[in-house]
Formats: structure tokens, C-alpha cells, sequence
């Protein structure tokens, strides 16, 4: 875990970004739809990052913040005609406020109970776009999104996308790095320690989860109007296990990890689904092999085998 | 009763008071009616048998435990019930028995985060952590003979190393009081040694009031000038090492021999 950024760490940086800005020369809307999506998937994995690697709590109820996001902007958007800008600040200023709510309650505990309030939490937030028919069109979803025209439109809304996932990996970046990101890390290490040298561990916590949340709020919104529309199981649990094991499978120890989990897990989806129906099979295959053979997830494997190749450091 | 002059005019301040502290554990009596105070500038140590209550009283202290009963009072004022982060912010400072670091993180961060708490700036969002408080860390670090060391990780340090750490962690607080809880424990002899006189030097150049709790009497006569014997949660005896050394019921009870 070094200090500054490597300069491998700049270096693969600074090449995605100019492949991603060039990926609509290639002129294939395939490319462009599954790389929005991955983008937006990135973001929502990072997110959860900040609470599973940064401040050492599993949540199980992210999608909610997903979700929250996703909904106030698709209906600030349709159903009260508001313009982009003040729909988009307004989702995820509501997605910011409910997670500062359900923080409060969360963070009074820790492990399996933290995890599971933030599950049961999240449950009330499908509960409720499930029943409020009127307001979220319930199971059939939230469906005709309007689009501002000026991102209406492949290669426009993938560069949109791109602008606001990338400039919001940079603002986490920034904040996994300050002051507090390292004394956040002091809290997953050691929340005892850490409370005798006079750190209040549980507001750590409780910025840790808001700071997610509004995250997981923005990629939320942008995934609505990608998919010109919101539906229920964005909310579900099992939305949540997925940017779960996104996180888990590129390495929760490394900052873009839990973006390379998102990618390849997003990938090998798809992949699968050309051949067969049984992607969860796939998917609890996966699981097990995080599990038992990849604990810090791929990020971890590549340093080991940078190890092994290059000898320590 | 009366206060003594020196009390009044802050000569000799009592840095910590603890007034009929009781702890109870499901109607185990760890800790019993402690009146205990220590005075600016002194080193006391608390020794007694394995279970006699030493790491409760401390929790106690340092906020780490609510006793059943009673109350702790630091620089006169009232800290029963405050949280630990309040209580170290008030120059109380503690190290633990059993090793407490950051294992995966480096041996500089362990220091630096303390640092960054110190100054209050865990809420800083903006501020980038690389290269906070360099000087400090590093000053600090020399000062436990880790500086090499700084950039390793801090769970691969051998244990001695570790407890060192410990300690820079705790000093890091900036404290006027700081509690040790066996700073020796699993050291070897030599490095036994090199602790009790680092100790004592950090004590001296930073002028601390020390408390700490030690098994191992050279360690104990080496650095207390005020000793506190323990015995199931109650106090025994209480003295200069003199006093306490020549008392029948602590060689009784502790030191083991027959009088």
C-alpha cells in the first residue's frame, strides 16, 4: 500500500482514459452500450469500496443508494420535467441524505449486524419502489425516460458518462487519499487503536458509508438514463451481491480494484450468455474461487505474480 | 479535609484521581473501591498477580470499560463515561499489553495517523495524507529506533519492534499522561534494557507523568519512583519502592516469600 501514486498505477491510468475516449472510433454500438455500462458498474464497485475496503464493513444493501439515485433523477427528469442539471444534483442529494439517515443506525454496529441493517434497509427502499405504484410505475418500472437532447444519443451520452464517471473516480481518488482516507484505513485496521488516539471511529464510519452512498447515487442516475428507465430489482438484494463480488474479485485492498472486478465480471456475463442460461451457476463459481484461492482478488494475484517476477517490491 | 497549599497552587497538580472505582463482571469483583491519584512528573507503577485487576483499572481510565461504580477525575476534571477519543484528546495516552498497531499498514502510517488525529484533521477530505506530517513522524520514529524501518509493513516487524511502535503511537497523542500496560511483556532481556531507558528518557525530555503495569520487577524498580500493589482488584499497598519493598503483606502475597 504505497504513499503517492505509482507511476505504473499513472501509467495504466492515463492509457485507459485514451482508450476510452477512443472507444466510439471503432464504430460499434455493441462496444459503446457494454462499455457505458461498464463504466457506470465501476463506479457503483468503487463506491462500495470506500465501506468495504476503506472503512472494513461488508454492506449488503448498496444497491439502495443505487437505486435512490437512480429514481429521483428518472422522475425529476420524466414525471416533473425538471432540466438534467438540477434533476441529477437533486438524486443525488436525496441519495446523500438517505444514506447519512441509514448511516446513522448502521454505524452504531459492526460485521454481520452492520451488514445485515444495511440489507434490511435496503429491502425497505425495493419495498417501497415496489408499492408506490403511482410514483415508480412498481414492477413494470419506471419506464421512457426523458433524455436532455444534448446527450441524446450513443456517442453523446457515452462521452457524458465518461465525464462524469471519470471525474468522479477522480474526486474518490482524492478522498481515499487526504487525511481522512488514511485514518479511515487505521479504522479497518484497528477501530480500537485507532479510538485511543483519538479518532472517533464511528463517524469515520459514518462519512465513509454517506460519501458511498452519494457515489453509488451518481452512477445510479447515470444507469437510469442509460437505460431510459429504473426498475425494481435495481434495488433488490441481489444488485447488491453483485457490485458485491465486483468489489470482491478485483481486490478490495487496491483502489481501482474494485473497478477491474467490475469490468471483468460485466464481461464474463456477457460471455457466458452467449452460451448458456446458467449464468448464476458461472457466477457461484466465481464466488467460490474468490473465496478460497483469491483473497485480495485479482489486484492481489497481480501483485503476487509482480512478486514472484520481479522479486519483492 | 483540607487541600495541602501545594495542591492549591498547582505545584504538584494531581494529574489523575480516581475516587471508590468499582468494576464488576457478571459479580466478578475485577476492580474494588480504588482510590488512587498520581501527582505531575511522577512514574507509578501498578504491579500484582496476573489477574489482580491492572488492565481493568486501566480500561477504566482510559474509557475503554464504564466501571460499575465510582469515579475518575484527570487534572481535577471528571472524565467517568467520556469515549476513549474524547479522554486521549485531554493528554491521556495509553499503550496496550498485547500488541495494537495497523498490521498491513507501514510503520510511518501507523505513526502519521495518530498525528493527523492529533491535529484534528481526520475530517480532512481534501488533504492529500502523502506527506503529512513527515517531520513529526520521522522525529518520532527516531526517537523508538524505527526510522529504517518506516517504510515496512508494520505486522512484519519482529514483536520487540512492534511494542516500539506501540509506544511512537502513543506519543504521538502528545500526551502529559501516559499509561503503559506491561511495555515489556515478551521481550527479550537486552531489549528489556533498551526499553526501561528509552522510557525513562522519553519521560524525562517530554516530561510525562507515567503509569504502566509491569510482571517484571527490574523493569518496575527501574523506572517507578511510586509504586501501587494490586491484589484481587483492591489496593495493597501503596509507596515509594522502599516502602513497598520492605512491606510483609506485599512479600506475602506477590513477591512470594515467606516471612
Amino acid at each position: 500500500m504505497t504513499d503517492a501514486i505509482t507511476r505504473t498505477t499513472a501509467i495504466t491510468c492515463l492509457v485507459t482514459l485514451l482508450a476510452l475516449i477512443l472507444v466510439p472510433v471503432f464504430r460499434s454500438a455493441y462496444l459503446i452500450d457494454v462499455v457505458t455500462e461498464i463504466l457506470i458498474y465501476a463506479l457503483f464497485a468503487l463506491s462500495l469500496n470506500v465501506i468495504i475496503g476503506y472503512s472494513g464493513n461488508v454492506s449488503f444493501g448498496h444497491a439502495a443508494y443505487f437505486a435512490i439515485g437512480g429514481y429521483t433523477n428518472a422522475i425529476l427528469l420524466t414525471t416533473y420535467g425538471w432540466p438534467l442539471l438540477p434533476s441529477f444534483a437533486a438524486g443525488v442529494l436525496v441519495t446523500t441524505m438517505l444514506a447519512g439517515f441509514v448511516a446513522y443506525f448502521c454505524t452504531r454496529l459492526t460485521d454481520i449486524y452492520f451488514a445485515m441493517l444495511t440489507l434490511a434497509f435496503s429491502m425497505l427502499i425495493w419495498a417501497i419502489a415496489f408499492k408506490w405504484r403511482s410514483l415508480t410505475g412498481g414492477d413494470d418500472g419506471f419506464v421512457g425516460i426523458l433524455i436532455p437532447e444534448i446527450i441524446n444519443g450513443r456517442i453523446p451520452f457515452y462521452y457524458f458518462t465518461l465525464i462524469v464517471v471519470i471525474a468522479s473516480i477522480t474526486l474518490l481518488w482524492w478522498i481515499c487519499h487526504s487525511a481522512f482516507g488514511r485514518t479511515l484505513l487505521a479504522v479497518r485496521e484497528n477501530a480500537i487503536r485507532a479510538g485511543f488516539v483519538g479518532v472517533n471511529t464511528r463517524a469515520m464510519r459514518w462519512w465513509a458509508f454517506v460519501i458511498a452512498g452519494t457515489f453509488a447515487g451518481i452512477a445510479g442516475a447515470v444507469f437510469g438514463m442509460f437505460h431510459r428507465g429504473m426498475y425494481v430489482e435495481s434495488a433488490f438484494w441481489t444488485q447488491s451481491a453483485t457490485v458485491l463480488i465486483m468489489t470482491l474479485l478485483g481486490g478490495m485492498f487496491s483502489f481501482f480494484g474494485p473497478a477491474i472486478g467490475a469490468a471483468t465480471l460485466f464481461i464474463l456475463e456477457r460471455i457466458t450468455n452467449e452460451y448458456t442460461e446458467y449464468w448464476p451457476t458461472v457466477l457461484g463459481v466465481i464466488l467460490l474461487v474468490i473465496l478460497l484461492f483469491l483473497p485480495d482478488g485479482i489486484v492481489g494475484l497481480a501483485r503476487k505474480a509482480r512478486g514472484y517476477l520481479w522479486g519483492q517490491n | 479535609m483540607l487541600e495541602r497549599p501545594e495542591d492549591i497552587c498547582g505545584a504538584r497538580i494531581k494529574m489523575l484521581k480516581t475516587q471508590n472505582l468499582h468494576k464488576n463482571f457478571d459479580g466478578f469483583k475485577a476492580v474494588t473501591a480504588i482510590d488512587f491519584e498520581i501527582t505531575e512528573g511522577k512514574r507509578h507503577a501498578i504491579i500484582g498477580p496476573n489477574g489482580a485487576g491492572k488492565t481493568t483499572f486501566f480500561n477504566l481510565i482510559t474509557g475503554h470499560l464504564q466501571p460499575s461504580q465510582g469515579e475518575v477525575f484527570y487534572k481535577g476534571d471528571l472524565i467517568t463515561g467520556l469515549p476513549p477519543h474524547r479522554i486521549v484528546k485531554l493528554g491521556l495516552a495509553r499503550s496496550f499489553q498485547r500488541i495494537n498497531i495497523y498490521p498491513r499498514m507501514t510503520v510511518f502510517q501507523n505513526v502519521q495517523v495518530a498525528l493527523i488525529a492529533q491535529h484534528d484533521q481526520q475530517l480532512h477530505f481534501f488533504t492529500p495524507a502523502h506527506n503529512l506530517y513527515n517531520n513529526e513522524t520521522n522525529e518520532l520514529l527516531t526517537l523508538v529506533d524505527l526510522l529504517k524501518e518506516g517504510n515496512g509493513v508494520a505486522g512484519e516487524l519482529a514483536y520487540g519492534k512492534q511494542k516500539q511502535l506501540e509506544l511512537a503511537i502513543s506519543l504521538a497523542a502528545d500526551p502529559e499522561l501516559l499509561l503503559l500496560d506491561e511495555p515489556t511483556a515478551g521481550m527479550s532481556p537486552s531489549e528489556t534494557g533498551d526499553s526501561i531507558k528509552l522510557i525513562n528518557d522519553i519521560a524525562r525530555r517530554h516530561s510525562l507523568t507515567l503509569l504502566f503495569t509491569e510482571h517484571d520487577m527490574n523493569v518496575v524498580f527501574g523506572i517507578a519512583d511510586q509504586i501501587t500493589v494490586l491484589h484481587h482488584g483492591e489496593i495493597l499497598a501503596s509507596g515509594t519502592p522502599e516502602d513497598v519493598r520492605a512491606n510483609n503483606e506485599v512479600r506475602r502475597v506477590y513477591l512470594g516469600e515467606e516471612v
